[in-house]
């Protein structure tokens, strides 16, 4: 594996890798010294051309946990008219020796670009591109799952398990969401059967290819699928006042229909956990309720991303050459 | 002017019976066995076993960027690149800086093709002023000027509005022209960046549905059926505008429809490497709207071939796939394409080709002296093609000045051989016919216009 691009460029082994990986550098997060040799020497370098502080600290900690140097690059506005291209920012972090590119942007598919264009020898971490993949989101979403809901609720060990068997239900705008996508594809790789859950207007066209169910009711369901997962999506508030006269009609009748309140946190099953990508809409997709109750997994998921991405950061440059090396060759 | 004589022996004229053909005095001299006998010594022979004779290629849909991009293409190297590709004639799109919504303009780009000598010229007058969509361009004083303006598109736009595109159908009855639409409802194509079905789902990219495009087509055949007059429609390429065009036309609606090049051959699978020379509007479709479009073309509910050569600079093309611009050229490759899609599948015969490529669009265009019969007296537009031939695109070999061609690397059928126009060969043995100075200044001027 030379970039991570897409959850669908894992295959079941690949993934199960990256997860047991990760559950070791989890390991070495409880310790005191939480920082390991590893990466000592090497540049990784943070590459946003939109804001996500959550996701670029995550990169951050994991890279310097791994001992890296780390380059926070942001490069608001990636369009030829407003400033540099993506090629020339390119050219440029190659020329000061970045070994990993870590890149969220507004466009789908830059990462793929920037990976196969010839204008960085480096690594690609596609850290969220448009409306296409969040890989990393993923790998967490389901080391997560894994903890919890695979090997006696985490008190076996879960080392070279998958998920199969279980039912993980995605809520909210799967249209516009590169975390559902990242999860459907991971999900269906690790054996979990995956229900999408939206209205009508946030269901892409062509979902059908996607190998998940697809229900417009949420509390149908809550109760009768009885997922083991539930993973509401962020709702942005000016989906509902662009053309078209918005995807819903108001933020409350989005909440009356698809928002994960106590009344649906009651109709799950007591195993059932509460997942959410961040950052969270309280009272809109989920409610605080939901948020802070027990089930919820939510503030483990950002501490699982940094195992994750450590994990992904040591398998794609551990052991690989250096950067000057890779010029030369 | 040279007055060269050519001796095109044993060609096959439409694909058919071998025989001799004299090219002399502009026109064509002879065919059969006379051909030899007036050619003289000093006629050029041109052994022409093999190779097919067509009527020289007119295409309806061409975007030279001159003037205002001339990073991307001139007159003088797009219509080179056209001679090369077969064509005798090409219509220059209105979406030029300034654009062509005046006399003025009409008549410059008009005086730069004639003057580059390559090809003739017939420039596109907008529909409407700048382009907006808003106020009728002065499409009379086009018509009238020098230029002798016929076909009228704000092509890359669409004229949206249901009142403006009514007026337009009616004005340009009183001198014959035609609108030529580019079909895409505005709203239902925001920020779309491919065509909208599975690969756009997955790939996370914003969808162009088809129904955009076919919405248009249904309102402006009712619109063309209502004024009665006639409507050209740009660049089909869904199914489902097939099958609205060949109902319009079973009504007796007075619409002609086009598909380019690319739409016969590729589709949208072709999004998932996220490279931008595959970014076209509009956007490459799904295998069955390609298979939709060859039988629409077979059947004659499409009526012509059109390139939409739409050449880009390197940086317009070098980026993420949202930050690039639509279009890919397609000159040169034009007729190779038809011929792989078309007649290696048995679906068309050189004479359809004939059709597609030349009589129709010339006739659509109201260009006279174009698209005309191989016959003795005719003028010797003509275009001589290897179907045998295969060469492989090399993109930045070719004449055009831009590199974004989508079939570069790909092996293609058929080679075109020679172009005459009007008897004077822009194309030999595959090699354009520079003058001295790198152009065809001024040659054949006598005879235009």
């Amino acid at each position: 594996m030379k970039h991570l691009l897409s959850a669908a460029d894992l295959d079941r082994s690949e993934a199960i890798e990256i997860l047991d990986t990760a559950a070791q550098m989890a390991a070495t997060q409880s310790r005191e010294i939480k920082k390991l040799p590893t990466l000592r020497g090497r540049t990784v370098v943070n590459l946003f051309f939109e804001d996500s502080t959550r996701t670029r600290i995550s990169f951050e900690t994991a890279a310097k946990r791994l001992s890296a140097d780390v380059i926070n690059f942001s490069a608001k506005g990636s369009s030829v008219s407003k400033g540099e291209s993506l090629k020339d920012t390119a050219l440029t972090l190659q020329a000061m020796g970045a070994d990993a590119v870590v890149i969220r942007h507004q466009s789908s598919g830059a990462p793929h670009t920037l990976a196969y264009a010839g204008w960085t020898s480096g690594a690609v971490i596609n850290a969220g591109d448009g409306t296409h993949q969040h890989p990393t989101q993923a790998l967490l979403d389901a080391f997560t799952i894994r903890r919890h809901l695979v090997g006696d609720s985490g008190r076996a060990d879960v080392a070279g398990r998958d998920l199969a068997g279980l039912h993980v239900a995605i809520v909210g705008d799967v249209l516009h969401s590169r975390v559902a996508r990242s999860n459907v594809q991971l999900l269906h790789t690790l054996g979990a059967r995956v229900t999408l859950v939206a209205p009508p207007t946030l269901v892409p066209v062509g979902v059908g290819s996607w190998g998940a169910d697809v229900s417009y009711h949420l509390d149908e369901v809550l109760t009768e699928g009885r997922p083991d997962a539930v993973m509401m999506l962020r709702v942005q508030r000016e989906r509902m006042s662009m053309a078209g006269g918005g995807f819903f009609p108001s933020p409350l009748e989005y909440t009356r229909g698809y928002g994960l309140d106590a009344r649906r946190l009651a109709a799950l099953p007591d195993h059932t956990i509460v997942m959410h990508p961040g950052p969270m809409n309280r009272g809109l997709e989920i409610s605080a309720d939901a948020a802070d109750s027990p089930r919820a997994v939510i503030v483990e998921q950002v501490s699982n991303g940094v195992a994750v991405r450590m994990a992904v950061l040591y398998l794609l440059l551990a052991g690989e050459t250096t950067n000057m090396k890779a010029v030369g060759e | 002017m040279t007055t060269t004589k050519y001796l095109l022996r044993a060609v096959a004229p439409l694909g058919g019976e071998r025989v001799d053909v004299l090219i002399a005095d502009g026109v064509v001299a002879a065919i059969g066995a006379d051909a030899g006998t007036l050619a003289g010594s000093d006629a050029t022979v041109v052994e022409s076993a093999g190779l097919v004779l067509l009527p020289g290629l007119v295409d309806l849909h061409t975007h030279l960027r001159e003037p205002g991009r001339e990073d991307a293409e001139t007159v003088l190297s797009g219509t080179r690149a056209a001679a090369l590709g077969g064509f005798t004639a090409v219509h220059a799109m209105a979406n030029t800086t300034p654009v062509q919504d005046s006399a003025g303009v009409v008549e410059q780009v008009w005086r730069l093709g004639r003057d580059a000598g390559w090809v003739d010229v017939h420039p596109v007058g907008a529909v409407s002023v700048g382009l907006a969509g808003e106020h009728l361009a002065e499409l009379g004083a086009m018509a009238g000027s020098a230029a002798h303006v016929r076909v009228f598109s704000d092509d890359g736009k669409c004229v949206h509005d249901p009142v403006l595109m009514r007026r337009a159908l009616e004005y340009v009855k009183a001198f014959g022209g035609v609108v030529a639409q580019h079909a895409q409802e505005p709203r239902l194509t925001e920020n779309a960046q491919m065509h909208e079905g599975v690969v756009s789902g997955e790939i996370g990219l914003a969808g162009w549905p088809s129904v955009a495009e076919e919405a248009i087509i249904a309102r402006d055949v009712l619109l063309a059926e209502h004024v009665g007059s006639r409507l050209h429609v740009c660049h089909v390429s869904t199914a489902g505008s097939v099958e609205i065009v060949r109902s319009a036309k079973s009504r007796g609606i007075d619409v002609t429809a086009e598909v380019t090049p690319h739409h016969l051959a590729l589709t949208d699978e072709l999004a998932r490497g996220y490279d931008p020379v595959f970014k076209v509007n509009p956007p490459l479709r799904t295998a069955a709207d390609v298979e939709a479009v060859r039988t629409g073309l077979a059947d004659g509910t499409i009526d012509i071939v059109a390139t939409d050569h739409a050449p880009h600079p390197r940086e317009d093309k070098d980026s993420e796939w949202s930050a690039a611009a639509f279009g890919m050229t397609g000159l040169e490759t034009a007729l190779s394409v038809v011929q792989e899609a078309m007649v290696d599948t048995g679906r068309m015969t050189w004479a359809d080709v004939a059709r597609v490529l030349s009589s129709t669009p010339a006739a659509i265009g109201q260009v006279s002296d174009q698209g005309r019969p191989i016959a003795v007296g005719e003028p010797a537009n003509l275009t001589l093609v290897d179907p045998a031939a295969r060469w492989v695109v090399v993109p930045h070999e070719q004449a055009t000045a831009s590199d974004n061609s989508p079939f570069g690397g790909r092996e293609m059928h058929g080679r075109v051989v020679a172009t005459f126009l009007r008897g004077r060969a822009t194309v030999l043995d595959g090699l354009a016919q520079d003058d001295a100075d790198g152009s065809r200044r001024a040659a054949g001027r006598t005879e235009t216009h």
